[in-house]
């Protein structure tokens, strides 16, 4: 079993992001599960949303406490939330950022460590900071684990269709731009 | 609150490739949903005549659903938008008095406002149908998960039936009305706030011929609900000369429904093809451990046993745990209960709910139910209130304690 945890604000799409990757998935042909975890529910207030892929039936519901993968959807959170708790020698971490990263998390070896300017992609595609499906677009070329079709249907379900073409672009240029 | 939330058919094959006791292919009509949504269009599909609901905190995008394919010309209904939870449950015991199919939602405070009508429906025998997304009970003010809510009411006279995961929940709701109509008593659905409610995972919407053929229209026979013509009164004046008996009757009711509930579980496998029972035992046969719980802690326990039970070459089942889970809390199924849990020595029995100043409501029915009948160790455990994570660790650590000597009640929140 695969396990995914986002991190990110209120307001961020934090819990649509798990839901994309988690139908994509399951357009894969695999199980999978998105489930958030709300702290406190207002703009702003730090979310933590998981996401489980598998080959079998998905029975456990607990917290993901030793992910695969870390997504960070706010950098602002590095200094005020343990986004690495639990990461494991081979967890793959992402970030929204345009600094270098190696600093801000010295912990995790360079080779797993990936960052792309979700936000500045966003702005640049939707017109505005929704960095969502740029971070899933990232996710699936980091992990190879999601088909690039598979997340245009999931997008193409969800969003209005004055917004599906533009957050489509938006993963599909941060599927093109995320780098170690 | 996200108004676009996706209604997804899958098509593509699956991989065949694990073998377990978990299914490893899914249905070719499953679909990828959120909990809430889920059981919205189940209702859509079975087409209450009227809908009430108070839409806000502590609510679920169940009714907001509802309300929204209302809006859009999916389904046909009253929708009353209520002033409050007392206000919404009074509408549908109104409105299943005169002899229509109801349905209303609610959670936490919300159920505890709805108290004085919940009682009222039960003994005015209305088959209303209401969903409880179970979350905690102020103070302090929490809006998460646990079962405290719907144990406040556990004596009103209702169904009670709790859902594993968003599949049960799922059928629950068809079953729900299925026997509350049959035998004129009201089915409360509990599914667990957030760990269900907004998880998104493969459920199959049966197909709308076969809700229509496994749930009839409802049409009550003339004179046994509110109608101009034929004049009726519900609930009315009943002194000590009459109230005991119009109670005790309610008592056996409940209790002869149990046949029914079993009855129309065999009638789902048949058109649906999914198994359910009042209760459902998991794991090794004659298992010296059994872990007894409701509701979706039961999919992280399974997980948990399963990793214990490896550790154990299979003759030795002196060690091996297994899982009592149950479905059906009211009414109690004393007798099944009592047939899985009479091979066991230790008992534990986790409730997401506490009586306070006594223990676990199910660990003191556990208890009663095997009394004299079994010579088990039973130890009340308390878990995941307010929304306190359960994991496998503490599943795992609950199995060590019960094992031991100590019998007092014990949180488990680490």
């Amino acid at each position: 079993m695969i396990e995914i945890r986002i991190h990110g604000r209120g307001g961020q799409g934090v819990v649509t992001a798990a839901e994309l990757i988690a139908t994509a998935a399951f357009y894969d042909g695999k199980f999978a599960q998105a489930s958030p975890f709300f702290g406190v529910e207002r703009r702003g207030a730090p979310i933590e949303a998981y996401a489980r892929i598998d080959d079998k039936e998905i029975r456990l519901r607990q917290h993901i406490y030793k992910p695969d993968f870390i997504i960070v959807q706010d950098a602002t959170l590095l200094g005020s939330v343990d986004v690495l708790a639990g990461a494991k020698k081979e967890t793959k971490v992402i970030v929204n950022t345009e600094k270098d990263l190696s600093k801000l998390l010295p912990k995790i070896k360079k080779g797993q460590l990936y960052s792309l300017p979700a936000t500045q992609i966003a702005i640049k595609a939707i017109g505005k900071p929704l960095i969502n499906t740029a971070l899933v677009g990232a996710f699936a070329a980091v992990s190879g684990l999601i088909k690039i079709s598979s997340i245009e249907k999931a997008i193409k379900e969800r969003f209005p269709t004055k917004l599906v073409q533009k957050n489509i672009e938006a993963m599909n240029l941060a599927y093109k731009s995320v780098y170690h | 609150m996200q108004s676009q939330r996706s209604q997804i058919s899958h098509q593509s094959q699956r991989s065949q490739k694990f073998q377990t006791s978990q299914s490893s292919q899914q249905s070719q009509s499953s679909q990828f949903l959120e909990g809430s949504r889920a059981i919205a269009e189940t209702i859509k599909l079975i087409k209450p005549a009227v809908i009430s609901a108070y839409p806000i905190t502590p609510q679920t995008h169940i009714v907001e659903d509802l309300a929204k394919f209302k809006a859009d010309g999916e389904l046909s209904c009253e929708y009353i938008q209520a002033e409050s939870e007392f206000a919404a449950a009074s509408i549908v015991l109104g409105a299943s008095a005169t002899g229509v199919r109801v349905y209303t939602a609610t959670s936490s405070q919300g159920l505890l406002l709805m108290a004085e009508v919940i009682f009222n429906i039960a003994g005015m025998r209305l088959p209303v149908v209401l969903t409880c997304a179970n979350r905690a009970v102020s103070a302090p003010i929490n809006i998460w998960n646990d079962s405290q809510d719907v144990m406040t009411i556990r004596d009103a006279g209702w169904l009670l039936f709790f859902a594993e995961n968003n599949q049960e929940a799922v059928d629950l709701h068809l079953l729900a009305y299925k026997i509350a109509e049959q035998i004129n008593l009201p089915v409360m659905v509990n599914v667990d706030g957030f760990v269900l409610t907004h998880t998104w995972e493969p459920v199959e919407i049966p197909e709308k011929d076969q809700v229509n053929k496994f749930l009839p229209k409802y049409n009550p026979p003339s004179g046994t609900y509110l109608d101009p013509a034929n004049p009726k009164t519900f609930g009315a004046f009943a002194t000590p000369a009459y109230y005991m008996e119009i109670r005790q009757e309610l008592q056996d009711d409940l209790i002869a429904s149990k046949k029914i509930i079993k009855n129309e579980f065999q009638n789902f496998k048949k058109t649906f093809g999914r198994s359910h029972d009042l209760v459902e035992y998991y794991g090794p046969k004659n298992a010296k451990t059994v872990l007894v719980a409701m509701g979706s802690v039961v999919g992280t326990m399974k997980e948990a046993i399963e990793e214990i039970n490896f550790q154990f070459p299979i003759s030795n089942f002196q060690k091996k745990v297994g899982i009592l889970k149950i479905t059906c809390f009211r009414p109690f199924p004393n007798e099944e209960i009592l047939k899985f849990l009479k091979p066991a020595r230790y008992v534990a029995v986790l409730d997401k709910s506490i009586s306070l100043g006594a223990e676990g409501v199910l660990a003191s029915e556990i208890k009663a139910a095997c009394f004299g009948k079994t010579k088990a160790k039973i130890q009340s455990f308390i878990i995941g209130l307010g929304g306190r994570d359960v994991t496998k660790e503490m599943v795992g650590k609950i199995v060590k304690i019960v094992q031991g000597k100590d019998e007092k009640m014990r949180f488990v929140g680490k």
